[in-house]
């Protein structure tokens, strides 16, 4: 079944969007990367370490542009400014690349998103051509206002950030869904695969993560779990789920039984 | 002349360009961007700016993160 995923103008086969933080090392993510077959992987952008492990690979080296499409965070940003300098550093290291995961953190325990610096950052950014990615808290206004910003994508958290707690709250999720015109998908707080799925039994577009995997005791193993659960929860979605019911309902014809 | 740079005081020669300071980080060909006192400098601007004293270089590449 073709199930395709556009997201600014491109096309994917995979709903699944990793993180690549927390590994081991390269060669671990890199296994990883491929095992959940995601082809957009997020990356962070630090400061480069000055005559230290110059021999060290570099992340686009393990994960190279022209394979991958690399989606750079703003991850410890903590006001607009901040956001706004690292997406324009990250434009600059790609060569021009323009699609940027946006994220205002407002509280260093929870990791919460500060609403009030995203959407100020989300301005200035697609104001600035940027295609943004917006990771945000799971209020439907707020999605709402996010997308006619601009932002190419909103991607409300499930939980916070590496907590691996899953879907906090399916219903505002729902919300979301049914309001957006473009493309949601569930960043942050999937634990395993079966988190996975319910986000995509709700009707994401997609999920991202990072931990769930990173954090796993086989990683490799568990992308390859959180690729099905994916697929999964996305066929399920498409197949439309068989009503609730309080009762039992027979599978077994009753006509024709003998005695 | 004294610049900072990531941070952390460095010695650079007068009038060192943005190339030469990547070339004497051995950052050539790497994929990095650079801010100049607060400012992106494009890549292609690397032979022409010149630094002063007092400068503030930021050089950033991408590391692992979600």
């Amino acid at each position: 079944m073709s199930d395709t995923f556009t997201l600014d103008g491109k096309v994917y086969q995979s709903r699944l969007l990793v993180g690549t933080g927390k590994y081991r090392d390269m060669a671990e993510t890199q296994q990883a990367v491929a095992a959940s077959g995601a082809e957009i992987v997020t990356v962070a952008v630090r400061r480069s370490n000055i005559g230290q492990n110059p021999d060290e690979p570099n992340i686009l080296e393990v994960l190279p542009p022209d394979k991958y499409t690399i989606l750079p965070n703003t991850a410890f940003c903590y006001t607009a400014d901040e956001a706004v300098r690292t997406c324009r550093l990250a434009r600059e290291m790609l060569d021009g690349h323009d699609l940027v995961k946006l994220e205002v953190l407002g509280d260093k325990k929870t990791l919460f998103p500060d609403v009030l610096e995203t959407l100020k950052a989300a301005e200035i950014l697609v104001k600035d051509g940027f295609k943004v990615m917006v990771y945000t808290s799971d209020d439907p206004l707020v999605a709402k206002q996010l997308e006619e910003i601009g932002c190419v994508a909103v991607m409300p958290l499930a939980a916070p950030i590496g907590s691996g707690l899953g879907i906090r709250n399916p219903y505002n999720i729902r919300m979301i869904i049914e309001n957006a015109q473009v493309p949601i998908i569930v960043d942050a707080g999937v634990g395993t695969a079966s988190d996975a799925a319910i986000a995509m039994e709700l009707g994401c577009d997609g999920v991202l993560m990072n931990t769930a995997i990173a954090e796993a005791k086989n990683p490799v193993l568990m992308a390859s779990a959180m690729k099905k659960g994916i697929e999964a929860g996305r066929e399920a979605y498409l197949a439309g789920r068989m009503p609730k019911r309080l009762y039992a309902s027979a599978s077994s014809p009753i006509d024709g039984t003998f005695f | 002349m004294q610049i900072m740079m990531n941070g952390e005081a460095m010695e650079v020669d007068d009038n060192f360009s943005i190339n030469q300071l990547v070339e004497k980080l051995e950052l050539m060909n790497k994929r990095i961007a650079i801010e100049l006192n607060c400012e992106i400098v494009p890549r292609s601007q690397f032979h022409a700016v010149r630094l002063k004293a007092g400068d503030c270089v930021e050089v950033v590449q991408a590391i692992g993160g979600g």
